[in-house]
């Protein structure tokens, strides 16, 4: 079974965002990490780079297979996780922690609260 | 409706995770690919290639009727051995590539692609309608028939007991040999050979005792490290030591000399279809030629159709590329002109818009440290 952290917010397309204040913590799911095996390579936006929510904005690469990861939230981005850069398999040990995608700076604070809640989420990966 | 295979249960109950692949729902891994192909590497993988096609060619015009639809010389195999070759069109493009085992005199076995068995029964049957067809027989047995390959450093040590009786111990065959066993009653033809650049055998028998056949193997090879291993793998393996995949290496547009592989086209054996433009070819070179190449600057995995760069001139393609997992970089292979085909030509492949430093090396891309 996949881990679910219950104080995330998630999207549908396997994004879970971590808030504290006005910024939020982005990264991918166990779900979705353990769909995508082993993560051989993570290309992260450009720090400053203003996007929206649900625009593409960073490529999980595994052996077969490149997929976009659509940002769950609005904002500018303040800092990207550069371990990945040298460990993209910290996508696949730890998913929620040193794992982690970027850093925004939320431009609308509403959006996160209207994301999934954990039993919601999961709901959805079982299903 | 996606074809399945004798061993789809099997697959279901190791939990694989399945994908499409050429019309058939196969596995792509059951841990994850990187996994599976260490264990190749390092132990032995067992892999389901029942959706792969047979064909048998017999009758006393099949070694004719063979070295005339064939690049390769089939008067090079005694009984009991097969070899890699290309099934060309008049125009030296590629219908497919296979191995064909000489299984008696007048016997012979196809292993064809999968993709391919649509193109190729249809191609075989019309040649054979031919004169070079007199006393052959073509018989599809894609359908009766299952194969499964067992590949791998260990694989030697437990081959032998994967069936329960054999003409010439599998174990002493030497590689492209071929002998007949029996498993279940049934026979089965164990060949020592493989795509994925180790030691290994394949196993071709009837469909029927696929699942047993496989479970044997299993059995038999656990204290050998033996795991499944799926398509995934399979195809990382084969890029590493730059074995073609039709669709990617090759189609009817290429030829094998432009492909690399003019070593398995025989011009002094008589006529063959293609022949005039492979002779021009080997002789004058090819304006394309398919190449490998490595990484040499971090980027993320070339893939197919990434477009290749030379002196700041876009000039080709790549058709298969991947992460290496041996070696931990980007790898693949691509056509270029034949200007550029050489072992250290620096070359750039563009990824999402951005081009990455590369250089051409020498075939194989990974090569067992001896």
């Amino acid at each position: 079974m996949s881990n679910i952290p219950s104080d995330l917010r998630y999207a549908k397309s396997h994004e879970w965002v971590r808030v504290a204040g006005d910024h939020a913590t982005v990264g991918i799911t166990d779900h979705a990490q353990h769909e995508l095996t082993d993560v051989v390579f993570v290309e992260l936006p450009q720090v400053h780079r203003i996007v929206k929510a649900g625009e593409a904005c960073a490529v999980v690469e595994s052996v077969k297979t490149a997929s976009d990861i659509y940002s769950p939230v609005s904002g500018q981005i303040v800092e990207i996780n550069a371990a990945l850069s040298n460990n993209p398999g910290l996508v696949n040990t730890d998913p929620f922690g040193d794992g982690w995608f970027y850093k925004i700076k939320l431009s609308d604070a509403a959006e996160p609260e209207a994301m999934l809640a954990a039993e919601a989420y999961g709901k959805q990966v079982q299903g | 409706m996606l074809k399945r295979t004798p061993l789809f249960e099997a697959h279901q109950k190791l939990a694989a995770r399945l994908v499409e692949f050429g019309g058939w729902e196969m596995p792509v891994h059951y841990t994850s690919i990187m996994e599976e192909h260490r264990v190749v590497r390092t132990a032995a993988g067992i892999f389901d290639i029942c959706h792969m096609g047979e064909v048998s060619i017999t009758g006393a015009g099949a070694s004719s009727f063979l070295n005339q639809v064939l690049t390769n010389d089939i008067a090079k195999l005694r009984v009991g051995e097969g070899q890699y070759s290309l099934m060309c069109n008049p125009a030296g493009g590629v219908i497919d590539d296979l191995y064909v085992y000489k299984l008696g005199v007048q016997e012979y076995l196809l292993i064809i692609n999968a993709s391919r068995i649509d193109a190729d029964v249809p191609w075989l049957l019309q040649e054979a309608q031919r004169d070079i067809g007199a006393g052959v027989l073509v018989t599809n047995q894609s359908e009766t028939l299952g194969a499964i390959a067992i590949q791998g450093p260990t694989v030697e040590k437990f081959i032998d007991q994967c069936v329960d009786t054999f003409d010439r111990a599998p174990s002493s065959l030497l590689k492209n040999q071929i002998t007949r066993g029996e498993f279940a009653g049934q026979p089965v033809y164990l060949a020592r050979t493989g795509y994925t650049g180790e030691d290994g055998f394949e196993l071709v028998g009837a469909a029927s005792i696929m699942t047993d056949l496989w479970q044997r193997a299993l059995q038999v090879g656990l204290v050998h490290g033996l795991k499944p291993a799926g398509l995934g793998a399979r195809d990382t393996l084969r890029t590493e030591v730059c074995y073609p995949l039709y669709g990617h290496e090759l189609d009817e547009k290429r030829t094998p000399i432009e492909a690399g592989l003019g070593f398995f086209v025989s011009l002094d054996k008589g006529p063959f279809n293609g022949r005039e433009i492979l002779a021009m070819q080997k002789l004058q070179g090819a304006p394309q030629r398919c190449v490998a190449f490595k990484m040499i600057e971090k980027s993320p995995p070339p893939r197919p159709h990434y477009r290749v760069w030379f002196d700041g001139q876009p000039v080709g393609e790549v058709v298969s590329g991947t992460l290496s997992p041996s070696l931990n970089l980007g790898i693949g292979m691509a056509y270029v002109p034949t200007t550029v085909a050489q072992p250290g030509s620096r070359i750039e492949i563009e990824i999402r818009g951005q081009r990455f430093a590369a250089e051409v090396v020498k075939k194989p891309i990974y090569r067992k440290a001896s």
